[in-house]
């Protein structure tokens, strides 16, 4: 199964954090990186700049709008992702937990849903969620 | 050789990780190093051959890699190098001992997951994903759960594990047949919960009896217990009667209506052979009993030639042991098939009577049953009504709704 994790930490301590801290939290996220591939457990997975640098894309009637951001206010922003190839749910909770910024924020992990032609099933469970997955 | 590695997955993962976890000292550690042998050797054995003993070679390929594995980790956490250190004198001298033995490390991870101080559905789920090797979503797909919900359940047994440092081993003889009967009961739960007319998807319940009766085996063939092959005995005696006890649209089918041609009759043969043997090798438990009154009721041609007075005598015998109400309600169904239904009418009255059983829809059905033979119609629709308000499962409902509308007629 491929689950997607979800990397999200406090920009606000990242930046905080001195330059030998930065470099050695990276060198960790590195041979984590290293280690998850070399198991085969890890498919891809990327670090992110701020949420600084985020545009949001909507296409409204045909018309296509950009803004910055978002820039909501919550503690902790997405800082990366790792797509992941695990036997089941709790080795995916296992790998997660090697991930070094799981000890300073936090990993959410979603399987992966594979589309197909017809019968997808319906988004969440009995019910019909139309709200947007709210982080 | 993909073909071969997939084969050897499905039976010596279970093995190795078991050794490994006693090897290691860590649920999750054996499982990172049981996932890394079996990618070594898809690596390895292409070009080197399949070792003589694959089991062994697949323990020291995952020992060695978790040691790497920590030494990587030990550059960002000190504490890791001591354990590093250590494990690797282990494996080193281990190099010139006797090949572990497996056996009794597949015990020490069943007494382990089954141990009384883990609760009940983080034991059945951590003996599914550990010892029979289900993954989380389909224990969770079993048992109508989450797989978010049964993920934890296993996350926090493993902290807990852990934490109180339940040990990795099989109890002393002193200790055994308590912490046996805890084994025992977990497989059981695990066969009832196949077994159980509850809603559910039936493929994978029949895939839970099936593992339920797995663990039986293995259980038997790792020790000598009577109880042990009492209880594979039990549930191969009952999961044989799987094709007739329902029909086509899941409904419940009464005993003595069932087609016992549609029984399987090879696996009957097999549970009798096992529950003989074990009422010839010592004193009977609980499920040797229970096994043996399944036994009588499988060789019976019907229900009119079935030997009712052997069966009220084995639950006399598993009364004396396990004096409870259902047990008792059980045997006066007997003695009134042995006796009459007026005989077993009195005992369920009183038995009712005492109380224990008010609540319990099983015993105002037997009673009702009981009343319909006896002409007695009007106390038959009540004691049906009280046993319909009393149950909740589906299948359930509709048998007793069925009996209900039979008496009208």
């Amino acid at each position: 199964m491929k689950y997607l994790a979800l990397v999200y930490q406090s920009e606000k301590a990242m930046n905080a954090m001195g330059q030998q801290a930065w470099d050695a939290l990276n060198q960790e996220c590195m041979a984590c990186g290293a280690d998850l591939t070399g198991s085969g457990h890890m498919l891809m997975g990327q670090a992110l700049q701020s949420v600084e640098t985020a545009t949001t894309v909507r296409v409204r009637d045909g018309k296509v709008t950009t803004t910055d951001g978002p820039f909501a206010e919550t503690k902790e922003q997405l800082a990366g992702f790792y797509l992941l190839d695990a036997r089941d749910l709790n080795e995916a909770i296992q790998l997660a937990s090697k991930i070094p910024p799981a000890r300073l924020g936090c990993v959410e992990i979603r399987p992966v849903r594979e589309l197909v032609e017809e019968g997808n099933a319906l988004y969440g469970s009995e019910e019909e969620d139309t709200s947007q997955p709210a982080k | 050789m993909n073909e071969l590695l997939e084969r050897l997955y499905q039976t010596e993962s279970r093995p190795v990780l078991a050794t490994l976890i006693r090897l290691l000292g860590d649920f999750d550690l054996a499982e990172e190093a049981l996932h890394e042998a079996f990618a070594a050797a898809l690596k390895q054995w292409p070009q080197s051959g399949v070792p003589d003993n694959p089991r062994a070679w697949l323990v020291s390929a995952g020992r060695f890699k978790a040691i790497d594995q920590i030494r990587r980790r030990a550059k960002f956490d000190a504490h890791l190098n001591e354990l590093a250190t250590q494990l690797t004198i282990e494996a080193e001298q281990a190099g010139d001992e006797e090949p572990p033995d497996i056996e009794d490390d597949q015990l020490r991870l069943i007494f382990t997951c089954c141990h009384p101080s883990l609760g009940t559905e983080a034991q059945l789920a951590l003996t599914l994903r550990e010892v029979c090797g289900l993954t989380t979503e389909e224990i969770a797909r079993a048992f109508l759960t989450k797989p978010s919900t049964l993920a934890q359940r296993i996350v926090r047994a493993k902290n807990k594990i852990r934490d109180a440092g339940i040990p990795y081993e099989v109890p002393e003889a002193r200790e055994l047949p308590e912490r046996l009967h805890a084994v025992l009961q977990v497989v059981y739960l695990l066969f009832n919960e196949s077994y159980s007319a509850s809603s559910g998807d039936t493929l994978i319940r029949t895939d839970l009896s099936r593992e339920a009766i797995r663990l039986g085996r293995l259980l038997c063939q790792l020790l000598t217990a009577n109880e042990a092959r009492g209880l594979l005995a039990l549930m191969m005696l009952h999961d044989a009667r799987r094709a007739a006890r329902t029909d086509d649209a899941g409904d419940l089918i009464r005993l003595e209506d069932q087609d016992r041609s549609l029984w399987h009759h090879e696996q009957i043969r097999e549970g009798v052979a096992l529950v003989q043997d074990a009422l010839a090798s010592g004193p009977a438990g609980p499920y040797c009993l229970q096994a043996a009154i399944a036994a009588v009721h499988a060789e019976a041609p019907s229900v009119a030639e079935t030997d009712w007075g052997e069966i009220v005598g084995l639950y006399d015998l598993l009364f004396e042991r396990m004096p409870n109400a259902v047990v008792a309600l059980n045997r006066a169904a007997a003695i009134a098939m042995r006796d009459g239904p007026e005989a077993g009418l009195s005992q369920i009255e009183s038995l009712l009577a005492q109380g224990n059983l008010a609540n319990y829809h099983l015993a105002h059905a037997a009673r009702a049953d009981l009343y319909r033979r006896l002409g007695r119609v009007e106390d038959a629709r009540q004691a049906y009504r009280t046993a319909l308000a009393l149950t909740e499962q589906g299948p359930e409902q509709r048998f007793l709704e069925r009996q209900l509308e039979a008496l009208t007629e």
